[in-house]
């Protein structure tokens, strides 16, 4: 039982909303699939913020290393979390202006407004920028000429790179406009023919994956997210 | 109900002066009825029992689900099937094994999306095989997510696995743990744990988006033996870039099913051939039509058989 009803959920659900796409009155149908999922997901969070509390609350208690960050997490936690629902700084819509809470609790000047814009934004921007520096040693790396396809993969990055900037413009900028051997255009036609080529190959090859893979988990074929299916 | 003139979601090859002719205005709103009117008469509504608009798509996927579904079937009669050899799966042994030897343990990371992405699913059928090779070996999975429900439906499939290879006194719950929903956060804890506890090996099977390449290098700076897996096509050079092993597209969700080695579910791995056959032939057939027409001109057959393929059977 334990596998079944979440199979005959997880096929009724997955029915639902395929069979939703293609007939125009089930659509609604769909929409309430959808919708259940999300509340699903939201009564979910909750657990989510338990098992957040109680992992961080056990690791400062056992004193492992790193237990600092710890700290850290649950005192943000707690306060984004508080500052969020108290609606801390929040002032009252105009329209119910005795109701404190009435605002948004995102509003313009709030606790949480403070802390989303000067703590959450510089933090992601943060760890975003670092990205720069993760892809230039991956490409120090994967271009490599260490054999031939290493090598061209290095000419076509080169091509690409030159032709993105204006340094790829300014060499060939002598030749004709409408030259292909311009560089700028050479990076277009590598674009346009070769990548978009091998980008649909694999596309298509997803595509038909998807579908395999969902007949898989509808027809209940395939049930190791359940569980094995032997035992 | 919007009614458009044109209507921008109208099928072209049924506008006014079409065959059929009656058939001179659609409009689309989700769940309401079409708007059907003949030139120059006032629209009626008309609920059709199939969006005509997607007729053909409906078509193209019955014809693929048949393949499967019989080369399932083909495969349930004992034919033997043959799927060509992965390296990245047969790496998952291997990389266990390396994790056990150094009294390391596995990270799993199964991506950001949540339990409706078809990717997290496939992620985490994957985690299914990849926790029994574990638990075999008695080695230690840690999965953090970044959605609660991939956490519950990790726990189920990590125990469930533990239960299969007879070691479910192992299971250990408090390894599958929810992180957070925010993209850069995960990250950032990620690549934290990584630094500090130095994983032997690293799965990234999921969905993926820019922060692939910074997990992915933290795992190769930290000497971990990686292995990824998505079908986010943007994603995957950094992968092919940083991992050892990478399962490209449709090896992503061919993985559970040739980890499994059974015959149903390898059947279905036939069954994409079959619409990988299918895709192929509608290529050669476009190409070639293509090509007649640009030689025959604009107003040719194949010209126009060709527009047709391109607008209405693969919109």
């Amino acid at each position: 039982m334990r596998r079944t009803i979440p199979l005959f959920i997880t096929t009724a659900a997955g029915v639902v909303l395929v069979v939703a796409y293609f007939v125009p009155w089930m659509s609604a149908l769909g929409e309430t699939v959808s919708t259940w999922f999300n509340i699903l997901a939201a009564i979910a969070f909750i657990l989510g913020g338990g098992n957040l509390m109680k992992m961080n609350l056990r690791k400062i208690s056992d004193r492992v290393p790193g237990w600092g960050y710890s700290v850290v997490t649950l005192v943000a936690f707690v306060v984004t979390l508080a500052v969020g629902l108290a609606k801390v700084g929040v002032n009252p819509l105009p329209e119910y202006p005795s109701y404190a809470w009435s605002g948004e609790f995102n509003e313009q000047g709030s606790a949480f407004w403070w802390i989303y814009e000067y703590t959450w934004k510089p933090l992601t921007a943060t760890m975003f920028a670092m990205l720069a520096f993760y892809v230039a040693s991956a490409a120090f790396r994967a271009f490599r000429a260490k054999n031939i396809e290493a090598t061209l993969l290095l000419g076509t990055a080169f091509l690409i790179l030159l032709g993105r900037t204006y340094a790829g413009v300014w060499l060939t900028s002598w030749l004709p406009e409408d030259s292909p051997l311009r560089i700028e255009l050479l990076s277009e036609f590598v674009m346009e023919t070769f990548t978009t080529t091998g980008t649909r190959a694999i596309m298509i090859g997803v595509a038909l994956g998807v579908v395999a893979t969902s007949l898989r988990i509808l027809l209940g074929v395939d049930r190791s997210h359940l569980g094995s299916g032997r035992n | 109900m919007t009614v458009v003139h044109p209507p921008s979601s109208a099928v072209p090859g049924l506008l006014a002066g079409a065959d059929p002719p009656f058939l001179s205005c659609l409009a689309w709103d989700a769940g309401a009825p079409w708007l059907l009117a003949a030139a120059g008469e006032a629209p009626k509504p008309f609920l059709g029992f199939l969006d005509p608009g997607r007729l053909w798509l409906l078509l193209l996927l019955a014809i693929v689900c048949a393949g499967v579904v019989a080369c399932i079937g083909l495969a349930r009669s004992g034919r033997p099937m043959k799927v060509r050899r992965m390296p990245a799966l047969d790496a998952v042994d291997e990389a266990v094994g390396r994790a056990t030897e150094m009294g390391r343990s596995v990270l799993f990371v199964p991506g950001l999306m949540d339990m409706n992405d078809i990717e997290t699913i496939a992620g985490l059928t994957v985690l299914g095989r990849v926790s029994r090779t574990v638990a075999e070996y008695d080695a230690q999975v840690e999965v953090p997510t970044a959605r609660s429900l991939v956490m519950t439906a990790a726990r189920e499939t990590v125990e469930a696995a533990y239960l299969a290879a007879g070691r479910s006194d192992s299971f250990n719950p408090d390894l599958i743990y929810y992180v957070t929903d925010e993209q850069f956060g995960y990250v950032a804890y990620l690549t934290g744990m990584m630094s500090r506890q130095k994983p032997a090996a690293c799965f990234y099977l999921g969905k993926f988006f820019a922060e692939s390449l910074i997990l992915a290098e933290t795992g190769n700076a930290i000497g971990a033996i990686q292995i990824a897996g998505t079908a986010e096509v943007s994603q995957l050079p950094f992968f092919v870039a940083a991992c050892d092993y990478t399962l490209i597209g449709e090896e992503f969700f061919a993985a559970s099913a040739y980890l499994s080695g059974e015959p149903d579910q390898l059947g279905s791995l036939k069954g994409q051939d079959v619409g990988k056959l299918f895709a192929a032939s509608i290529l050669v057939v476009g190409t070639a039509l293509v090509t007649v027409g640009s030689i025959l001109g604009p107003e040719s057959a194949p010209a126009k058989a060709a527009a047709y393929l391109v607008g209405e059977i693969l919109r």
